[in-house]
């Protein structure tokens, strides 16, 4: 066990624990992040709909509805300071038949309890100006202009860059498999030692329940509800050009399709719970239906232009709202848990509120503990997007460094330059790569750059080989064995 | 493709080029004694080899040291060896390994599997 | 991307730039300068040229061009030293980001949506990218696209399951090995007997691992048949027609793979003929796309059927100079037809590169000439397309080779030619299927006396 005491540990690398992590970060004290998985953003995080939803669909009072509008408002902000993808485009709910317009109005008023700007209903004539390829089923809708799309692996990047660079400590392949408490100290233990702690965090996702328990005897549930998408090329990506709704239904918001930041069109969730924490197989059943679905808001989608499907799982709860805050049979155990939809909109809120809860736990103890740094600093350098540099600032880039100059990603033009870069800052494996650069994630699915990116990787890391290299950490390594032992002979053998 | 010597007909497709033609052999007590469906005299020659002693173009790549552009070389058998000599020949090919620069044509396994035949390099290194 | 205003008399100005150095781009290179042209640059994102050829080790190319039978990279190499020979200049690892035609300003136009078309006789402007030179431009007559195919990845068939490492694409899987001299997995299965999956179950069984089976949803293969013999038969290696992966297991590396039989017509999945098999890779061979991203962007009308561009008989796109050839055009099956087909295009580009040089000198009289007869070419009853789509009897040289593929396995049918009502190409064959290339050779003396408003119609007759 290491002597060091940390004011916090974070468990769980997703956005809200890294939205934690951030702002801890701007205070003093010791903090450190321990995720299961070799990268940030592996669960719940890396697989839904990317959407910064605007806030009129959680119901008034809840701390979901509070959080949304919350953080919704933050992202102007955070997109300048952390250089992450983000559009403000735009969502509708589509209503399709005149029986739901009621359906429309709630939407609509419950929008202005939570405080949402802008929401407005549109008729049919306007809605076809503003998405052509609307269904012709489709009456009216309401329009939410605060909503927008981001990249919620760039985000979460971003909050982990940011708090690392601003002193926060974060460990990896490192799953917590008991927590226990002496007097105000917490001890964590993983498969990479054990940490101790003043404060806990709980922000593991869909094992938030099994973390909580570990802490409380007041249970909690996390249902694992899976949602199936399909992604199509960036050829189909201004197929819509806001995010497009259908009404909720009991089984959350529906289909939905949306262009992505990074210009391709996505489609779906499904809403089905299932029982296994790590279910993320797509199923033959679940990408018909977001196929059917989506066909009654949006006609014609180009379904040939499929690229990949996926399936993520939310962290659900009966009570369906956020978890957050301190369990009152365990002093200094902070849950952050349950965080489903809108959780990547709320996560800057989150992030807030569980620092400040964090604080009330070490100030308990000592007044002068966690106090406001001067020296933190926001803001964090993105990675180049090859998309939108001019030609000359691309040269000034290459003339600096030639590796900008050698393309390896020819789908999603990302260079040789970006994926060292990427390399240099922890990424280790061809998933975190891609979750950084988008390498791997276009039309040709990393048929062409995969062994590219393998010996890049390799270069940068010493301590891996093309046997030792891996798609996302242990057990997914690429290459079973050389073909050829490369012994003795020569010509003569 | 079982190799037996009662008399019968047999049906190939003939792989000397990628037309595939299908061919027809008949066979008495072991000798060929017709070939049809071939479109060009390769075609005969194969059937009547591949039913009394089928061969195949070994392929397959072994380390190069000391080359700024590969680390493997591709290699292939010269000639056609016989078609059970192709698992001799890849093991063969397990304990090889060359220092660049290679040339397309250099011998990098001389009389593989003592069957005459050289294992030539096919790519410059 | 928005470009600085860029004075032509800085720019490398070539005759011909070809995109790409694969089996496609050297053959037109080659072409091109043996036509006449005096610049010719290949650009190529490789450190090499040759393309996919370099990972192609196995043996089979080259019996047309050569008349003797080499591997993939002696194939490249006897094409890279015959441009090595003739001394056409190359760029490597340089990526073409952009082709424009310049406006009167010589200036990259705006793309192809733009309502003022470009005047046609002006130069083409080439955009690249390389790590010595940065962003740079090149101007160019005539322009080649030989950028040649990917293949079509999981995403495209949506094969449910995880999304553990070990899922291939069969090339993917064919450089891990032959270029890396790394074995991607021990036990495999692959879905779709492409002629690079065939060849992969054959690599990957002599360099010691398992193929448990290739699964093919169609009823029949997409690869040549010798394939199918020397690579599964040869290794007794089952191949199962009409059948398709139906789930993928596994949390990190593939545990297993489902595979099912499917209903010939609708091609789906027939409930309870499903089979677990336990593998660690899963290797897709399950067609290739033409990489067209570039072509369209520069305006090229592409063709829905072969995902190519639509070329007249000069392999002349739509766009005025810029000519398409090898498998960025259609997917080939045999190099040495790619090759062929490549030089065509090659010749075609350094002939208009010629006759914009002889209009410049000469210019034309103010009336202009009236255009050459160009007819379409429909294809129909089992024809799935045809390379070209239209033909000018005019530019078309004594014979012209149109390739086309069928759309299912036929047993003696005939493929037929008819000029309007007129049929002037009639012949038996015995054996056609759709993973070869089919071709008629069209003579021009058979369309002297066509009409405007007839077509030539390519399909298949019973008699």
């Amino acid at each position: 066990m290491q002597d060091i005491i940390y004011d916090v540990i974070v468990i769980g690398a997703g956005v809200s624990g890294c939205a934690t992590a951030r702002e801890l970060a701007r205070h003093e004290g010791r903090f450190l992040v321990l995720e299961a998985a070799d990268d940030v953003c592996c669960g719940t995080s890396k697989a839904n709909s990317a959407i910064v939803h605007a806030g009129f669909d959680a119901r008034p009072g809840t701390l979901m509805a509070r959080l949304n509008v919350e953080g919704n408002a933050l992202f102007d902000d955070l997109e300048r300071d952390l250089e992450f993808a983000f559009m403000r485009i735009g969502s509708l709910v589509v209503c399709t038949s005149d029986d739901a317009r009621p359906g429309l109005e709630t939407l609509l008023e419950r929008g202005r309890q939570n405080g949402v700007e802008g929401l407005r209903i549109v008729e049919r004539e306007e809605l076809l100006r503003m998405e052509p390829n609307i269904s012709d089923e489709a009456v009216a809708a309401l329009w939410a202009p605060t909503a927008g799309i981001c990249d919620p692996f760039g985000l979460t990047i971003a909050l982990f860059e940011n708090a690392r660079a601003n002193g926060v400590e974060f460990a990896f392949n490192a799953p917590v498999t008991a927590l226990s408490r002496d007097g105000d100290t917490w001890t964590v233990t993983t498969d990479r030692g054990t940490f101790r702690a003043r404060c806990v965090v709980n922000a593991a996702g869909v094992d938030a329940d099994t973390i909580h328990n570990m802490a409380s005897a007041e249970t909690l549930t996390i249902q694992p509800r899976r949602g199936e998408y399909e992604l199509l090329d960036t050829t189909a990506g201004t197929h819509v050009a806001h995010t497009v709704f259908m009404l909720p239904g009991p089984m959350g918001k529906g289909v939905l399709v949306t262009p992505t930041v990074h210009g391709n069109l996505l489609v779906g969730p499904t809403a089905d719970d299932v029982d296994g924490k790590r279910a993320t197989q797509t199923t033959a059943a679940g990408l018909a239906t977001v196929r059917e679905r989506a066909a009654l808001t949006v006609r014609d989608i180009p379904f040939r232009e499929t690229i990949t499907s996926f399936s993520g799982l939310r962290a659900h709860r009966a009570e369906h709202d956020f978890f957050i805050g301190e369990a009152a049979d365990a002093p200094g155990f902070v849950d952050c848990a349950a965080i489903e939809s809108p959780g990547l909109t709320a996560s800057p809120a989150i992030g807030r509120m569980v620092a400040s809860i964090c604080g009330d736990v070490l100030t308990r103890n000592d007044p002068a503990a966690f106090a406001e740094r001067a020296d933190f600093d926001p803001h964090r350098k993105g990675y180049v997007n090859l998309h939108i540099v001019s030609e000359d600032e691309w040269s000034a880039l290459i003339q600096a460094d030639p590796a900008y100059g050698t393309l390896v990603c020819r789908c999603c033009v990302v260079s040789e330059g970006q994926i060292r870069e990427a390399c240099r800052r922890g990424a280790r494996s061809v998933d975190a790569i891609k979750r950084r650069l988008g390498v791997t994630m276009g039309r040709c699915q990393g048929g062409f750059c995969t062994p590219r990116v393998l010996q890049i990787l390799c270069e940068e890391h010493p301590d891996l080989d093309l046997l030792s290299v891996t798609k996302s950490g242990p057990g997914s390594e690429y290459c079973v064995a050389p073909v050829k032992a490369p012994r003795g002979g020569g010509l003569d053998a | 493709m079982a190799h037996d010597t009662a008399a019968d007909v047999r049906t190939l497709t003939c792989i000397r080029c990628p037309k595939g033609c299908a061919i027809t052999v008949t066979l008495e007590d072991g000798e060929v004694t017709s070939v049809t469906g071939n479109t060009c005299p390769r075609g005969d020659e194969y059937a009547r080899k591949e039913v009394t002693n089928p061969t195949r173009t070994v392929t397959s790549v072994v380390p190069v040291h000391g080359s700024a552009t590969c680390s493997m070389v591709s290699v292939k058998t010269a000639e056609d060896v016989p078609r059970d000599c192709v698992r001799g020949v890849i093991d063969a090919l397990r304990v090889v390994s060359v220092e660049a620069p290679v040339r397309i044509g250099d011998v990098i396994v001389p009389n593989v599997c003592g069957t005459g035949v050289n294992v030539v390099a096919t790519k410059n290194c | 991307m928005p470009s600085p205003a860029i004075t032509s008399t800085a720019l490398a100005t070539y005759d011909v730039v070809i995109v790409g150095g694969g089996s496609a781009g050297l053959a037109a290179a080659i072409a091109a300068r043996d036509a006449g042209s005096d610049s010719v640059v290949m650009v190529e994102r490789d450190d090499r040229l040759g393309g996919i050829l370099n990972q192609c080790i196995h043996n089979g190319f080259g019996l047309h061009t050569f008349k003797e039978e080499l591997t993939g990279p002696e194939y490249a190499a006897r094409f890279i030293a015959q441009a090595d020979e003739r001394h056409i200049e190359r760029l490597l690892k340089t990526t073409v980001l952009d082709i424009r035609r310049t406006d009167a300003d010589s200036n990259p136009s705006t793309p192809a949506d733009s309502t003022t078309p470009a005047d046609p006789t002006h130069p083409i402007d080439v955009c690249c990218v390389n790590a010595e030179r940065g962003v740079f431009h090149l101007r160019a007559a005539s322009v080649v696209l030989a950028m040649g195919c990917r293949e079509r990845a999981r995403g495209a068939l949506d094969i449910p399951g995880t999304r553990p490492a070990g899922v291939y694409t069969a090339g993917c899987a064919q450089h891990l090995v032959n270029i890396e001299g790394q074995l991607p997995g021990r036990r495999v299965v692959i879905l779709g007997s492409g002629d690079i999956g065939l060849i992969m179950a054959r690599r990957l069984t002599l360099e010691g691992a398992t193929v448990a089976c290739v699964a093919e949803v169609m009823p029949y293969s997409g690869g040549l048949k010798r394939n199918i013999v020397q690579c599964l038969d040869d290794f007794d290696i089952p191949l199962l027609l009409s059948h398709t992966v139906v789930n993928v297991e596994g949390e990190r590396r593939v545990e297993a793979v489902t595979i099912a039989q499917v209903d010939e017509k609708s091609l789906r999945p027939i409930p309870g003929t499903e089979r677990r098999i336990e593998c660690d890779t899963l290797l897709l061979s399950v067609g290739l796309l033409p990489e067209n991203e570039l072509s369209s962007a520069a305006g090229v009308s592409i063709s829905p059927t072969t995902r190519g561009p639509l070329v007249n008989e000069s392999l002349q796109t739509s766009v005025p100079g810029v000519f398409a050839c090898g498998n960025v055009l259609h997917v080939h099956d045999l190099v040495d037809y790619v090759s062929e087909e490549a030089a065509h295009a090659g010749a075609s580009a350094a002939a208009h590169a010629q006759a914009l040089r002889d209009a410049n000198a000469n210019p034309p009289a103010a009336t202009p000439a009236t255009p050459d007869l160009e007819l379409p070419i429909e294809c129909a009853n089992g024809v799935r397309y045809t390379v070209p789509t239209t033909v000018a009897p005019t530019r078309m040289g004594r014979s012209l080779k149109v390739r086309f593929r069928v759309s299912g396995v036929f047993e003696n049918r005939h493929v037929s030619v008819y000029v309007g009502e007129r049929r002037i190409y009639h012949k038996l064959r015995p054996m056609l299927a759709p993973g070869e290339m089919q071709e008629v050779i069209l003579v021009s003396k058979q369309l002297e006396g066509a009409r405007p408003g007839e077509k030539i119609r390519v399909l298949l007759e019973e008699e």
